[in-house]
């Protein structure tokens, strides 16, 4: 370690929330600078890029107010870390993992990578544990479990924050005491913010939540650190500490946009609608945080939510994280229009480990069948339905009256299931219930129950 | 040959300049930093050479040394390959996590094949024998299922001085020639140069999966390729998983490239456990598994296939039909996207650089039947099925349109099928096989004379489904004439009894072709007698409330070996019930 205090006043290059600093030695990629402005504000840097002895530098407080002559870069040796410590729970950080709820700093325990490091697939273990979440689309026919990361994919003005908090306070009441919860929020307005912290208070929840939020008119590349801090807290608690941890990140659509802003800054090629190419490879650096270890009690279950612009599942940000989480959850307007809460529209929902977590011994023997068969009967009553517009009922067989039926009975009462808690065996009757409106030949292999 | 030693003049993401390095090689092997990263030569420039660093950048300084090992990115071949899990760079995973790595830090050497292991060998090869590329020297049983084949490297020929026996390791030589040369357990080989071989053989048998759809409708060839896109949930990862549990070959590398981590682990704590259909033994002794997920480094996720597809060469040229599973080849072609946007090169459709497509068709085309090298005449062949994820499930992309090129088999996966649980999802018809005409006479030959037939009505039959569909739209139902009515619910019937199928049901999960065969005319009988008995005058609605509908539906339920018996018995119920008012 150098003892001298090496200070470069030597940027020469300004743009957006870059800065280009000449003659630079010694520094490592991914090493955090201080930049010290002439009225003495100390800002933190991140070099992005070497080439020869000039650095590129991504400012997270931005890069209003730099000048080129006097402001000065100032190397720490180090890369990005963050400090963690079991005190941490109950209190509200910002995006860097500064506190912002007017209390003391935090005493780390540790200090550790914000970048984490991928785990060793052998090390994994596999995911399997059944989390009852209260929620008849998620539990019956989407089922998550402990370690998975399913996303939530919501349009601008649907519940998903309320949906999110759902599964966080229902899932908290099912799961062992050492249950917690770490939300990072990016670029979330004031009024969610708020909606945030009064909602996880209200439920007493706040005890077990340790909460990071970037507003959004906090900096934007803050918004790149704050689900890093968030998931190296949520590794330090799980696999040092042994909690069960639920970590939400929302909105991930402004965490991909802080990227691209990023990107474009470093006038880098641009990938589909602006992204930058390395947008899949970045978001795995998140997502592939969620799992279990061998030997380690504790386990990471994340439940990202994010905005589909347009509600367009093909845009980038949808596409690519469904490409790397295990399942997603939708929410489709037409439902919340019609005033069904939750508005999840299960046709392309998805949880690619629910068979792991389902059967006998977990919810019920006969799960992956009856899910199976509300399925298939629920896309037929969704075809009749749109045979209804072109040609009118009279147009339908008597058997697809029925599928028609079902699929309003379905929407109505499976999802439709409003604030209740639904215990899993709750949530598999009703579906068996929901099944005997039809021809029993219809349906393939569900055992139906004597009533 | 010189060290040539250079120093890191520049880093960005994955890709590091260092200067000072006249004389590298373009795709040699270097150790950067102080750490030793591994990194190859990709691009040179004056002095300067351009690398792609296996591992991650971050904490690289300007200064730091970059030594030229001569050599290019090699894997290691030998015996211990099987059962064995690597990354993309052919380090040992499992070695690691018991060298206490739960998460992959930088800077880890680890053998890839463990050198002080002692195998029981059996010389095939005495002194005085002249050996030739290719020639087994013996055979060391690798696993309870995989014999082991010791052979000669390539551009090695002379006469044996002398020979191991009774036990072999990496320490020292298995054979030595008279002139000297020495021949050990272990060889390498360049991933990115193909094993030579005789000669390539044209497909002419069928590589069987046991599912239905492929097998019959869509079938893939032994050392044939196959492509699997399809948007994200449609099922990529259960096909490939599927095949790598049911595919009838001697060998599976599995390569999860660029995937996710979660999936992983279900095909490592499984595949010790499941037994392969055909011998009853464990499936993980005939697989070898590469794995880099999505959040390992980027570099070794584009080496990943190569190291994938040597290895499934290497057990080729023992005479072994292998097949490769990539999932996905996508996430290679991003990696090369993102190396080459690194090194800001021109970029072609959608980022992509344009030596996409000569990439590609440099694995693709490594598949195939050889004849092997070697005295001995034996063939091998080497089968790639490949998942392609499309951005936003759009098939005209580069990723797709390029392997479209080389493929010989589509199978096109479907939201639409997916969103309703029909599984596997695949299209039919977007989907094509070109091996069929050169299969067509092994399915009359092997199966029965009337499979080409029936697969040939089968196809007429989906067509026409989905021309009444389009009527429906217009008419709805009930407005069909009664013999259209029959057509569209025996071809809904097909879709449901014979085109998905269920590989969490244990006799659903694998079909032989008997009970593929037999289903398919099982449902056309019901179809021609039904058809005649409409013609009669009989209500389509008491032919669709007959019991034989719902067994038909009920036949894959059937296990393989009680398959013929059901048909006969179907058949024979088939018969009698529609036979009531006949003349």
């Amino acid at each position: 370690m150098d003892l001298i205090v090496r200070e470069y006043r030597t940027i020469s290059y300004i743009s957006g929330p870059l800065i280009y600093a000449e003659k630079i030695t010694g520094g490592g990629l991914g090493e955090m600078c201080v930049i010290t402005l002439p009225n003495g504000e100390k800002r933190t840097g991140q070099i992005l890029q070497l080439k020869g002895d000039r650095a590129v530098i991504q400012v997270l407080e931005g890069t209003s107010g730099i000048d080129t002559d006097s402001a000065a870069v100032v190397p720490t040796g180090e890369v990005a870390t963050v400090g963690v410590s079991k005190e941490m729970f109950g209190r509200v950080f910002n995006g860097l993992g500064d506190p912002i709820d007017g209390m003391a700093p935090i005493i780390p325990e540790k200090h550790m990578l914000v970048n984490g490091l991928p785990m060793n697939p052998v090390a994994r273990e596999k995911p399997d544990f059944f989390i009852q979440t209260g929620i008849s689309s998620i539990d019956g026919l989407n089922t998550l479990v402990r370690g998975q990361k399913l996303p939530i994919f919501s349009g601008a003005g649907l519940p998903a924050n309320e949906l999110a908090l759902q599964v966080v306070r229902q899932s908290r009441v099912s799961e062992e005491a050492d249950f917690c919860v770490i939300l990072g929020a990016m670029g979330i307005t004031s009024r969610e913010a708020f909606f945030f912290r009064k909602s996880l208070g209200e439920t007493g929840a706040m005890e077990r939540t340790i909460a990071f939020i970037n507003e959004a008119s906090d900096p934007t590349i803050e918004r790149l650190f704050t689900p890093r801090i968030a998931l190296t807290t949520a590794e330090y608690l799980a696999f040092e500490k042994g909690y069960h941890v639920m970590v939400v990140l929302t909105d991930m659509t402004a965490y991909c946009e802080a990227l691209r802003e990023i990107g474009s800054a470093r006038e880098e090629i641009p990938g589909r609608r602006s992204y930058p190419g390395y947008m899949y490879t970045d978001l795995a650096s998140l997502y592939e945080r969620a799992g279990r270890l061998h030997e380690h009690r504790g386990s990471i279950t994340m439940m990202p939510i994010l905005t589909m612009p347009d509600d367009d599942i093909t845009h980038p940000i949808p596409d690519l994280t469904g490409y790397i989480t295990e399942g997603q959850i939708v929410l489709s307007r037409a439902l919340h229009r019609k005033g069904i809460y939750p508005p999840i529209d299960v046709m392309p929902c998805l949880s690619r480990l629910m068979n792991l977590g389902i059967g006998k011994g977990k919810t019920r023997d006969g799960h992956r069948t009856l899910a199976d068969n509300l399925y298939s009967a629920y896309a037929r009553g969704v075809d009749a339905r749109r045979l209804v517009t072109i040609v009118g009922e009279e147009g339908l067989t008597e058997l697809d009256k029925k599928f028609l039926h079902f699929s309003e009975e379905f929407e109505k009462r499976f999802i439709g299931q409003g604030e209740e808690n639904r215990s899993i065996d709750e949530t598999l009757d009703l579906g068996e219930e929901l099944l005997s409106i039809l021809p029993e030949k219809e349906i393939v292999g569900v055992a139906k129950k004597v009533k | 040959m010189n060290e040539i030693k250079g120093r890191i003049y520049g880093v960005a993401g994955p890709t590091v300049i260092a200067s000072g390095m006249a004389g590298a090689k373009m795709n040699t092997i270097c150790l950067v930093g102080a750490e030793g990263l591994l990194g190859e030569v990709i691009r040179i420039e004056d002095g300067y050479a351009t690398l792609q660093v296996y591992e991650d950048t971050g904490g690289l300084t300007v200064g730091e040394e970059v030594v030229s090992l001569a050599r290019p990115l090699t894997v290691t071949l030998g015996p211990g390959l099987l059962t064995n899990i690597y990354d993309g760079i052919q380090r040992p995973l499992a070695a690691m996590k018991e060298a206490g790595a739960n998460f992959i830090g930088k800077g880890i050497k680890a053998a890839a094949l463990d050198k002080n292991r002692e195998w029981r060998f059996t010389p095939l090869k005495k002194p005085g024998d002249a050996v030739e590329p290719g020639t087994v020297l013996g055979t060391i049983p690798e696993t309870e299922r995989i014999t082991h084949s010791v052979m000669v490297p390539q551009g090695v020929k002379g006469v044996i001085k002398e020979i191991k026996a009774d036990t072999v390791s990496g320490k020292e030589p298995v054979c030595v020639l008279e002139d000297g040369t020495v021949i050990e357990l272990f060889q390498e080989w360049p991933v990115r140069v193909a094993r030579p071989f005789k000669e390539k053989l044209p497909p002419e048998t069928p590589f069987i999966t046991g599912q239905r759809i492929f097998d019959t409708l869509l079938p893939a060839a032994e050392g044939g390729t196959a492509i699997v896109p399809g948007g994200f949930g449609t099922g990529k990862t259960i096909v490939e998983q599927t095949i790598a549990k049911f595919g009838r070959s001697d060998i599976v590398i599995y390569v999860g490239c660029g995937e996710r981590g979660n999936e992983m682990t279900e095909i490592l704590t499984d595949f010790p456990t499941l037994k392969d259909p055909e011998t009853g033994m464990p499936l993980s002794l005939r697989t070898v598994i590469v794995v880099n997920t999505s959040n390992m480094p980027v570099a070794a996720r584009e080496a990943s296939i190569f190291t994938g597809i040597t290895i499934a060469e290497y057990f080729r040229d023992m005479g072994y039909n292998v097949a490769i599973l990539a999932d996905s080849i996508s996430r290679w072609a991003e990696a090369l996207r993102e190396i080459s946007s690194r090194l800001e090169e021109m970029p072609g459709e959608e980022g992509f650089p344009p030596y996409l497509s000569t990439q590609l068709g440099g694995f693709y085309e490594r598949a195939g039947r050889v004849k092997c090298l070697g005295p001995v005449d034996k063939t091998g062949s080497v089968t790639i099925v490949s998942a392609v994820s499309p951005p936003g499930g759009d098939f005209s992309e580069p990723v797709t349109q390029s392997s479209l090129r080389f493929a010989g088999t589509l199978w096109a996966l479907d939201p639409d099928l997916a969103y309703r649980r029909h599984f596997p999802a695949v299209n039919w018809q977007a989907s094509f096989s070109l091996y069929y005409p050169q299969l067509k006479e092994w399915f009359a030959r092997e199966v029965s004379p009337e499979m080409p037939g029936l697969r040939g009505r089968l196809f007429v039959l989906l067509q026409r489904q989905a021309e009444l569909k389009e009527i429906i739209q217009i008419i709805g139902v009930e407005a069909l004439q009664e013999s259209d009515r029959l057509t569209l619910e025996v071809a809904n019937l097909a879709r449901d009894a014979f085109l998905k199928q269920s590989v969490f049901n244990e006799a659903d999960a694998f079909n032989s072709y008997e009970k593929q065969y037999l289903m398919l005319k099982a449902i056309f009988s019901f179809f021609d007698n039904a058809e005649a008995a409409l013609k009669r005058g009989v209500y389509i609605e008491t032919i669709l409330d007959s019991p034989s509908r719902t067994r038909l539906l009920k036949m894959r339920d059937v296990p393989n070996d009680g398959i013929s018996k059901e048909a006969v018995e179907l058949m024979e119920a088939v018969e009698s019930e529609f036979a009531a008012g006949k003349d």
